[in-house]
């Protein structure tokens, strides 16, 4: 497999990684880092890209594999993320954001739920994956793909009632 | 859009039940405003969705990772092989000089052995002659 061969086929998705890397990481920076690092593992594991028939299927799941390990070493390392912890770039995005706070509001709750409920609404609702492909993606039943995703999806809607309600945005 | 309609897909969306296509809808439904007062926060949770996936990696990716040290390895390594390999080729030429220098001092050392053991033997026989010549002057 040629470079431009290479290219061709995984630069497509490399913001689907970018942005699944720092709805786990939290970090632009360190998002931006694990995904330079997963290019890197594909590019050498390219003659293997070839077997896969759904090469964005497995970089996704490379990349969920990858911030997980980067996740519990931060925990061994007594390393917890917290909002202090780095200075957040301006992009685009957090400007568009702030322009409205209830939606923000949604970042936020996200932030808050399980590992695996954000990474399912990330695939689902940000990414809009199929569910055989999550299932494909994160090793998991479908049933438990749906669960993990309702439980989700009532949490955020939930808390933003509850904000509403007490008039804190 | 109906609201009844609406209003049930989003109790579908909720068990998380709907398919794509109807989460579109209800995408297409809550960005466009006119969202029945009931169903805000549905508003502000489709609106999240939607800017999240416009954001892009703005760092290029770079694949080759190989530094100039590590290209220079390779190149000093072959570099390296071909020098060895001249210099066994070599070696092993010098050794075969040696081989047939070594070989040319015996043959000459046994041939000179010869000359100087033939050379006793003719001036025995050229004492010989002497003798001989000394005894036919007698004789004669």
């Amino acid at each position: 497999m040629t470079e431009s061969e290479f290219l061709k086929s995984v630069i497509p998705f490399k913001d689907k990684v970018f942005r699944l890397a720092k709805r786990l990481l939290v970090s632009t920076e360190e998002a931006e880092d694990a995904t330079q690092e997963l290019y890197f593992k594909l590019w050498r594991n390219k003659s293997k890209i070839a077997d896969y028939k759904n090469v964005e299927a497995f970089a996704m799941t490379m990349t969920k594999n990858y911030c997980y390990d980067r996740l519990k070493s931060k925990q061994a390392s007594n390393l917890t993320l917290v909002h202090s912890n780095y200075k957040e770039k301006d992009t685009s995005l957090e400007k568009k954001v702030e322009q409205r706070d209830s939606v923000s509001k949604v970042h936020e709750l996200i932030e808050q739920l399980p590992e695996q409920q954000k990474l399912i609404i990330q695939m689902r609702d940000i990414e809009q994956y199929e569910f055989d492909e999550i299932c494909e993606m994160t090793g998991m039943k479908p049933t438990a793909v749906r669960v993990a995703l309702s439980r989700a999806r009532k949490t955020i809607r939930e808390q933003l009632l509850k904000t509403h309600q007490y008039g804190v945005i | 859009m109906e609201l009844s309609r609406i209003e049930k897909l989003v109790e579908k969306y909720l068990k998380a039940e709907t398919t794509l296509q109807e989460e579109n809808t209800l995408k297409n439904y809550f960005i466009g405003g006119n969202v029945a007062p009931h169903l805000q926060e549905y508003e502000y949770m489709f609106s999240y969705f939607t800017i999240a996936k416009e954001e892009v990696l703005e760092k290029p990716i770079v694949i080759k990772k190989k530094t100039t040290f590590q290209r220079n390895i390779f190149r000093l390594s072959i570099a390296a092989s071909f020098a060895l390999l001249f210099s066994v080729f070599l070696g092993y030429n010098q050794y075969q000089r040696y081989q047939a220098e070594k070989k040319f001092a015996e043959v000459s050392k046994g041939l000179e052995l010869l000359s100087t053991t033939l050379k006793k033997g003719e001036n025995a026989v050229a004492g010989l002659y002497t003798y001989e010549k000394a005894v036919n002057k007698i004789l004669d």
